[in-house]
């Protein structure tokens, strides 16, 4: 009897290590709400990989690549405009083996689109996972005349707007100035002079603005206690105060709003390649993007996730969305290396003036 | 034995010499071999002086260099106004518990995060915070005032950041002022302000400059409270060096950044010495 139980835990304790040896740790680099912890948990428990996850944003991600010449993670998920980039100046990423990934699970047009914005040298660095817009966020009660960016600068609703200084920002203006930046990307003096012009108004602007504001959680406070009546934001923040306060919401711009998708990439040195595509593989099957949904407040380019989505979220978007909108989304190309410098003199310039 | 005793002291230097070469030799080398790098192409690098020219050339980074430390300097002298009071207080007037009640209290604050307590001052601050609430319900206002996001919000989160850092030289300096001295002065005839200007502020020297120096260099270096607190153009010069760092990925120009902070406030502190007739040795030694 005593042996058999000494048989037993012999072979249970076999049976953990030989688990153990193909079980990885997956260091994951995302934003937040794309790894919700009931997804994380059912990864853990169906493949016996570990998931640490650490949440950024696009600068940071690719900061913190940089900063080790891409070890530290084995997945991250930076925007898809942010790839080609980076990777032909800092060599950050590595390329992804297409035939690890079930391609059944994802949305064609968005994979042949990304993958043809993150291909670089011929190989492809990046497959989308979650997409969205940014536009306006506006009280529509208190202030229904903004319909477009440049609208922010009425004075109907001076001082009580408020907007990021990011490249987002000057993009949105531009095009409602009827500019056309993304034509001018690799144009560097077109870019310059078009951004002239956006710093200009930018600055025109300025006395009207009640502050610029530097991440999410700020934004919500000036918003939910109505100190700013309209905002540029992403369309999950407006759809999310929509839900306690109906009077907010998203609003595409005239203009067109700006679309970006977030991507799944492999840092150059990571470690877990393998863990990585069971990750992506994993998430993308359509019941679990559609927690992500929950979770995220975006929809994911998981093909069929959208049935599996809930009823309220879908009412909003189509309530912001309505077809001309859909097809008037300006979808970020890849920025390219050395652009940034511009921009970001620009937005030194806007900050400091009076 | 002699030997013994060499090897002693080598053993006891050696963690203070490898936290000094790993931790900041080291870095400040390469982050210096950066700040010399120009990018010319994509992923290809010359050595240069452009990024030293650029912070020149331009007008804006020296003009946020030289707001930053102005502010600096006058967070740093609003600090020692209200600290002086209360650290004279705290060493001077009262002892046993109700002296360390009392500098427990200035330490308080300090047991939650800096992120923590700007947020607080967030909360009191703004158009619908507590303040404003308060003023309304007054009479004082006749509608919401915003308090926030402008330079003298930075100053208020300046000074109550920095304040410990203020307390705790002057109160150990006060503490070893004998009260016959400062009763001697009066016996001599002399009057408040007499007794502070000839006795009581030279004996202090030492923790005010030492004090000064800290909160000086606390200030320059904050990025936290001034970009939370701060307005529309209130940039500070640390939030420049994140920005080339983190979102411009220009690391060459926000090394020379850093560089140029290091030197400029090192500057300021040795201009303020010579200004105030003090040394380092003096106030330190």
């Amino acid at each position: 009897m005593k042996q058999h139980v000494v048989m037993l835990s012999t072979a249970a304790v076999i049976a953990i290590s030989a688990g153990a040896a193909s079980a990885d740790t997956l260091r994951l680099l995302t934003w937040g709400g794309y790894a919700p912890e009931d997804v994380v948990a059912k990864f853990e428990e169906q493949t016996g990989h570990t998931v640490e996850v650490t949440k950024s944003n696009n600068e940071e991600m690719i900061a913190k690549l940089r900063a080790t010449g891409g070890g530290g993670f084995d997945l991250a998920q930076p925007s898809q405009d942010r790839i080609a980039g980076p990777q032909a100046e800092f060599g950050i990423y590595k390329p992804m083996d297409l035939s690890k990934l079930n391609a059944d699970l994802f949305i064609p047009s968005l994979m042949l689109a990304t993958q043809a914005n993150t291909t670089v040298d011929g190989e492809v660095y990046g497959v989308p996972h979650v997409w969205g817009t940014s536009g306006l966020v506006v009280d529509t009660k208190m202030a229904p005349m903004v319909k477009d960016y440049t609208d922010l600068c009425s004075p109907d609703v001076a001082g009580k707007v408020s907007y990021r200084l990011k490249r987002p920002t000057l993009i949105g203006f531009a095009y409602s100035m009827g500019l056309d930046p993304f034509a001018a990307y690799g144009d560097e003096a077109a870019y310059t002079e078009i951004m002239g012009q956006v710093e200009a108004k930018l600055i025109e602007c300025k006395a009207g603005v009640k502050t610029y504001w530097g991440g999410g959680d700020e934004l919500m406070g000036l918003l939910r206690s109505g100190e700013v009546v309209a905002s540029m934001a992403w369309d999950t923040g407006g759809w999310k105060l929509n839900a306690d306060k109906p009077d907010i919401t998203f609003v595409a711009p005239a203009a067109g709003a700006l679309g970006w998708v977030d991507t799944f990439v492999l840092p150059a040195k990571g470690k877990a390649d393998d863990a990585a595509y069971e990750w992506i593989n994993f998430v993308m099957q359509p019941e679990i993007s559609a927690m992500i949904t929950a979770a995220a407040g975006n929809f994911t380019a998981s093909q069929g996730a959208d049935e599996f989505a809930s009823d309220d979220l879908k009412a909003r978007y189509q309530a912001s969305f309505p077809q001309e909108a859909i097809d008037n989304i300006k979808w970020y190309p890849p920025v390219p290396a050395g652009l940034e410098a511009i921009e970001g003199g620009v937005l030194d310039r806007v900050k400091a003036a009076k | 034995m002699r030997r013994e005793a060499k090897l002693g002291l080598a053993l006891l230097l050696t963690p203070l010499a490898l936290w000094l070469s790993l931790l900041i030799f080291i870095p400040h080398i390469d982050l210096f071999l950066v700040s010399l790098r120009e990018r010319v192409g994509v992923g290809k690098y010359e050595l240069s002086f452009a990024n030293y020219l650029t912070f020149f050339n331009e007008p804006l980074y020296l003009w946020t260099f030289m707001r930053t430390a102005v502010m600096s300097i006058l967070a740093t002298m609003l600090t020692l106004l209200i600290a002086f009071p209360v650290s004279y207080y705290i060493a001077k007037m009262v002892k046993g518990r109700m002296q360390a009640a009392l500098f427990l209290l200035c330490l308080v604050p300090f047991w939650v995060s800096e992120l923590v307590r700007t947020f607080g001052w967030m909360i009191l601050l703004r158009e619908t915070g507590i303040i404003s609430n308060v003023l309304q319900y007054a009479g004082l206002a006749s509608g919401p005032v915003e308090m926030l996001y402008n330079d003298a919000a930075i100053m208020v989160g300046l000074v109550y950041t920095s304040m410990l850092f203020m307390v705790v030289p002057l109160v150990t300096t006060l503490e070893s002022l004998s009260d016959e001295v400062v009763e001697a002065g009066y016996d001599l005839g002399g009057n408040g302000v007499s007794v502070l200007r000839e006795i009581i502020i030279p004996h202090a020297m030492p923790g005010i400059v030492s004090g000064c120096i800290v909160v000086f260099m606390l200030c320059l270096g904050n990025y936290l409270t001034p970009t939370m607190l701060g307005g529309k153009e209130s940039l500070w010069f640390t939030e420049l060096i994140y920005s080339q760092f983190i979102v411009r990925f220009n690391w060459e120009l926000g090394a020379a950044f850093g560089f140029m902070l290091l030197i400029l406030s090192s500057l300021i502190v040795w201009g303020m010495l010579r200004l105030t007739g003090q040394s380092l040795e003096k106030t330190m030694g």
